[in-house]
């Protein structure tokens, strides 16, 4: 099944989460349906990566459930750990092993064995570009690398539910637009909870998001209903023909920029800048497109802005 | 048991995977040969008893650098959040780990066999009683591990794990020893000399094995493993 009419992956009914005084989750109630990607999105300390460490059986609720598959997290752990890949926040590894060493060791946990492990291994290291670097030490790669190989272990045993905390985190903008097309193209057969402070991020890969803010849900809809739903600022939208990524490398560059998304359509990118303030650098994104040689088909700004959407609602 | 024994394989391996494991052993057996060696030729007697003698408080140093590592770094780089993510059980997990840092321990004790050989060669050795010092030795050391491996989950310092961990087995090993048991009241002397982890091997040392030692470390062992499982676990409570 796929797309919002689906049957439900995850469901997450009043969950609450107390350490002494800090009320990190709140009365959360949300679900996630097979075939999503479900951007999970909410400032530093809104409480994400500990719903998530709820989700994925680490620590428990202090009330509320969640079952996933149809399995409640307290009752059947085991089969919703099964279910589930993981990858979380930092993206801890054992530095010390081999990436190959890793992955089979992570696979044998996960219950496999003997050439169909080798086979999937083989598999992973090809969709997540690790070919080069199957027999270097983990605590040596590069933080990209880091990434890639966490997001191989997330993905081995082809797990119902992907769930990745902050998966960019601290690489720099090549790094996450190449993570971030991976994560696209993942999320086109998986069901993927993404987890992000950052919303160009979620609005980028994601087909529906929750926003939260100090434990609590403040919005949720996909990133055009949210838009619609509140707030104006300024977005250009472009079409270019040109290569998505190499095209957003660049307009990122161009000066008030804040964020830059592009999607592919044959030859021709659909690109969404989205700016810092209410200035006009509709001339400015032009003179990128005319210096870099690319044909413009579109310019156009768009007055509502979902940056300042999440601003306001996760203001305070 | 897959679990168990894809854990017990990657903590096995990861022991020599750094040459600390190399320098490890040397020191044991250089440390350990030249405390016997250096009493053998005076007691002049061609048994292993001042060798097993000796163990009880080598152990109590090499034991603890066995184990330091083994919890306290999966807290320190956050390993234990992918670890008890993936379906393992905290059991499976305490079991491979425990093993793992038996075979390591086992392997040391045994390559001191030198020992032995050359005793074989210098005099006429009862192989009964040697044989049984190396069954009893791995029994403490294996009671020794479970202590280390505990402590160890309680901190992400693998030097405080270390230091616990010599204290905490120093402090099992003295409540059942002459020093203690002097000065406590009588009623309570049986009770702390069964206790002692030292009590329990001088029979052994001797080559002697009684199923009431035997119970006692096994004891030991299902104990401390047990407290391991519970402080996996307390990440969960409130
Ligand atoms: N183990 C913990 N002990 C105490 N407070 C915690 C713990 N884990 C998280 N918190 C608190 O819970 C809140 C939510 O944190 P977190 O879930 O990490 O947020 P996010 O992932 O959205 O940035 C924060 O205020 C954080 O300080
Ligand atoms: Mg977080």
């Amino acid at each position: 099944m796929n797309g919002s009419n689906g049957s439900v992956m995850m469901d997450v009914r009043q969950l609450n989460k107390r350490f002494g005084d800090v009320h990190a989750v709140r009365d959360l109630t949300f679900q996630v349906k097979k075939g999503e990607v479900f951007g999970f999105l909410g400032p530093n300390g809104a409480g994400k990566t500990t719903t998530m460490r709820i989700v994925t059986c680490y620590i428990p609720a202090s009330s509320g459930t969640i079952s996933v598959g149809g399995h409640d997290t307290v009752e059947h752990s085991l089969d919703v750990r099964k279910k589930i890949g993981y990858l979380p926040e930092n993206n801890p590894l054992y530095n010390d092993m081999m990436v190959t060493e890793y992955l089979k060791f992570a696979g044998e946990l996960r219950g496999m064995q003997g050439d169909k492990l080798s086979s999937r291994i083989d598999e992973m290291v090809q969709v997540c570009g690790l070919a080069k670097m199957t027999g270097r030490e983990i605590g040596k790669l590069s933080k990209g690398y880091r990434q890639r190989v966490g997001l191989a272990q997330a993905m081995l045993h082809d797990p119902d539910l992907l769930i990745l905390d902050e998966p960019t985190s601290g690489l720099d903008p090549n790094q996450i637009i190449e993570i971030r097309e991976l994560i696209k193209k993942i999320g086109r057969e998986k069901t993927v909870i993404y987890c992000s402070h950052i919303l160009s991020e979620v609005s980028a890969t994601c087909t529906r998001i929750l926003i939260i803010n100090n434990g609590s849900p403040v919005a949720t809809g996909t990133a055009e209903e949210l838009t619609s739903q509140m707030g104006s600022g300024n977005q250009y939208v472009l079409r270019v023909r040109g290569s998505g990524p190499d095209i957003e490398a660049k307009l990122q560059g161009v000066a008030g920029v804040s964020s830059v998304s592009a999607s592919q359509d044959n030859e021709w990118a659909s690109v969404r800048v989205a700016c810092e303030g209410n200035e006009d650098i509709g001339e400015s994104l032009f003179r990128c497109v005319v210096d870099n040689r690319w044909s413009l088909a579109e310019l156009k700004r768009e007055r509502a802005s979902l940056e300042e959407v999440f601003t306001q609602l996760t203001r305070g | 048991m897959q679990n168990v024994l894809a854990i017990f394989k990657k903590e096995f391996k990861a022991y020599f995977l750094s040459p600390i494991a190399y320098v490890f052993i040397t020191v044991y057996l250089v440390v350990t040969n030249f405390l016997f060696f250096q009493g053998f030729f005076i007691i002049n007697q061609a048994d292993m008893r001042g060798y097993f003698g000796l163990l009880p408080w080598v152990f109590l140093f090499f034991v603890p650098a066995i184990t330091m590592r083994i919890w306290a770094e999966e807290k320190k780089v956050k390993t234990l959040e992918l670890l008890l993510t993936w379906p393992v059980s905290d059991l499976e997990v305490v079991i491979g780990k425990f093993l793992a840092s038996f075979c390591f321990l086992g392997i040391t004790i045994l390559l001191s066999i030198t020992v032995p050989i050359t005793i074989a060669l210098l005099g006429n050795p009862d192989e009964g009683a040697i044989i049984g010092g190396y069954i009893g030795s791995l029994l403490m050391g294996a009671a020794y591990l479970s202590i280390g491996l505990w402590v160890s989950s309680l901190t992400e310092n693998q030097i405080v794990a270390f230091i616990i961990g010599v204290v905490v087995t120093f402090a099992l090993f003295m409540i059942g020893n002459p020093f203690v048991t002097m000065v406590a009241p009588a009623g309570a002397v049986p009770l702390l000399t069964y206790l002692g982890l030292g009590n329990h091997f001088e029979s052994v040392g001797r080559g002697v094995i009684d199923s009431r030692d035997i119970v006692y470390y096994l004891s030991v062992i299902g104990f401390f493993l047990f407290l391991n499982i519970r402080s996996i676990e307390s990440r969960k409570w409130e």
